[in-house]
């Protein structure tokens, strides 16, 4: 498993610290092998990082009964009978609403914060500065049992609410430091523009500011809504009797997990790497775009 | 609360009254969310955590008092959880940091010529993110059960004796803690050291530095933000975690961390006074030790 050691990868960080440190009398055999170490070793430690990733997508596969422990022989059943195990689909929804609804409540707030810590000045900043720092600093066990402790006194009743309100918590700050280095890199020479051609406030904002800060508030939505959607322990904590994925997961995990379990989370960690590529492909292609216009 | 400050400074001139208002509208949803479902729950902790039974009351009901002997009672209970928090937290740190700088060195500075190449490599390092905290944890469980392929091998090879396991150690508690935080060191760590400038490492050894010195006195220092931001990412949910500890997953009763008491106590024993001052002391050592760690290192502006 971490069988890859480390200590030799760091050697040859070190060793290849310079393109100059590499000294012409040196045997040219030796110097290919020192340089095929680290990159060797990081596709090592990449592989490592996937295996349970590829344990959970196979076993999605197995033909297994109650418990998915044994490889029991390949079907598709699992995939096509996802919502058959009881409350699962529930569950999976529940983190859905929960996900988008904490996502835009978190990117809104948290983006009025950037853009205020960005573009002005004012005397609470440090204050401001620390309460955003705090809830990223305290751990989530402390974050759930306060917010429990909370909804305990004012005899809340536990539920799809008090989770949204959870997990839109600890996604603002995430938010106010995604969008905060958008919004420091935007010239504001820009909506001076704006302003200068008799652009109504709102008008600079919706058709000046708001597109340039997209992509930092693109970014930051969906590191919120993967905040929200993997969150447990918090969840734990603040839900009561309503399950999320993550909850359905720790609750069987008891007594077994059925295989669709990882029916999901693979069909969602296929969507996601998607996504995620589809994103690189298109901003290198964008990119190689601009290059063409630039002489 | 904080908002006052803006008063006074809004008297001076015309024009900065009108800026510091449109900051307060800006600033006033955000911050008084924060101060409802952030500071005020942390003081409703730290009422909780004096709370005295009520004597009239069923188990669960608490009233308001100043019982100090919660904390000590706690203390006096799991101090070996929370020691164990912390020694599992150091050394799961320790070994994230040691595992995923050469892999970020090798993505943000030696992969600099390829961009896609990066680019893949970044999408493989946070693509245990896209699936579940918990499966991830639980397929390492599998993996690593008594009928699993390593137990089988470790015994055939007689490293581990024929009754040995590896679920339910220190072992595999440390090893779920370091596997799931590696993505967060090696992010920050890689986003520092993709900004590193090549051109100081070439002057270390044009000064003839050795590779070594040039690595401990040049690249190590350059990196520091990502290695404080990284080591810290990982410290404070480790210490805090109680799912790697859990039974149903890498731990046993063994391997119980502060986490799982706090878990237990307000979850299921509705002792929430206890849960409430272990809450407390965890917050209170992890904030001392960062602070102490921070202002060592040298990094003041994290936000």
């Amino acid at each position: 498993m971490s069988g890859v050691t480390p200590a030799r990868g760091l050697d040859e960080a070190m060793f290849d610290a310079g393109p100059a440190s590499g000294s012409p009398s040196r045997p040219g055999r030796r110097i290919r092998f020192r340089g095929l170490g680290l990159p060797i070793y990081t596709v090592l430690a990449l592989l490592f990082l996937l295996i349970p990733i590829a344990y959970t997508f196979v076993f999605s596969f197995n033909d297994s009964g109650k418990l998915n422990i044994a490889w029991q022989g390949f079907t598709f059943d699992k995939w096509t009978s996802v919502c058959s195990v009881q409350g699962l689909c529930e569950s999976f929804g529940n983190s859905i609403i929960v996900g988008l609804t904490a996502t835009v409540l978190a990117t809104a707030l948290g983006t009025l914060i950037a853009i205020a810590l960005v573009r002005y000045r004012f005397k609470a900043r440090s204050a401001i500065s620390l309460l955003l720092f705090l809830p990223m600093a305290t751990p989530e066990v402390v974050l759930g049992a306060g917010l429990a402790a909370q909804f305990l006194t004012l005899g809340t009743e536990k539920g799809l609410l008090t989770i949204i309100l959870a997990h839109t918590m600890f996604c603002i700050s995430f938010v106010v430091v995604t969008v905060k280095a958008r919004v420091a890199s935007l010239d504001p020479a820009l909506e001076e523009a704006g302003r200068d051609l008799y652009g109504s406030p709102s008008q600079v904002f919706w058709r000046i500011t708001f597109p340039l800060l997209l992509p930092g508030i693109a970014a930051a939505a969906l590191l919120s809504f993967a905040l929200s959607f993997d969150d447990f322990i918090i969840t734990n904590f603040n839900s009561g009797s309503v399950d999320t994925f993550p909850k359905f997961i720790y609750i069987a995990a008891a007594r077994g997990i059925p295989a669709q379990v990882n029916v999901i989370a693979s069909a969602v960690f296929l969507l996601a790497l998607v996504l995620v590529v589809v994103a690189q492909v298109s901003r290198a292609a964008r990119a190689k775009r601009l290059a063409k216009l630039l002489p | 609360m904080a908002f006052t400050a803006f008063s006074s400074q809004a008297a001076v001139e015309q024009a900065p009254r009108k800026r510091s208002f449109i900051a307060l509208v800006l600033l006033l949803p955000g911050i008084a969310y924060l101060l409802l479902f952030f500071l005020a729950p942390l003081i409703s902790l730290v009422i909780t955590s004096f709370q005295a039974p009520d004597l009239y009351g069923d188990i669960g009901d608490y009233v308001t008092a100043f019982r100090w002997e919660n904390y000590t009672d706690a203390i006096g209970e799991y101090w070996p959880l929370i020691l164990r928090a912390f020694g599992f937290a150091v050394v799961a740190t320790v070994l994230a940091l040691v595992i995923s700088y050469p892999i970020a060195y090798f993505i943000g500075v030696k992969a600099r010529r390829w961009p896609l190449l990066q680019s893949l490599m970044l999408t493989l390092v946070i693509a245990p993110f896209f699936i579940s905290f918990l499966l991830r944890t639980l397929a390492w469980k599998q993996i690593m059960s008594d009928e699993g392929p390593i137990v089988q091998f470790l015994k055939s090879v007689a490293i581990l004796p024929s009754d040995g396991h590896l679920t339910g150690t220190t072992f595999s508690v440390i090893f779920g803690l370091t596997y799931n935080f590696i993505p967060f060191m090696t992010l920050p760590l890689y986003a520092t050291l993709e900004r590193l400038d090549v051109r100081y490492l070439e002057a270390g050894a044009d000064l003839y530095a050795s590779p070594w010195t040039t690595f401990r006195k040049v690249t190590i220092p350059l990196s520091m933000p990502g290695i404080v931001s990284g080591t810290l990412l990982t410290f404070i949910p480790a210490a805090g975690d109680y799912i790697n500890a859990s039974r149903d997953f890498l731990g046993s009763t063994s391997t119980a961390m502060v986490g799982n008491a706090i878990e237990a106590n307000f979850l299921v024993l509705q002792n929430y006074p206890a849960a409430a001052a272990l809450s407390i002391v965890l917050m209170a050592v992890i904030l001392v030790i960062v602070g102490l760690y921070v202002r060592r290192a040298g990094t003041e502006d994290l936000i």
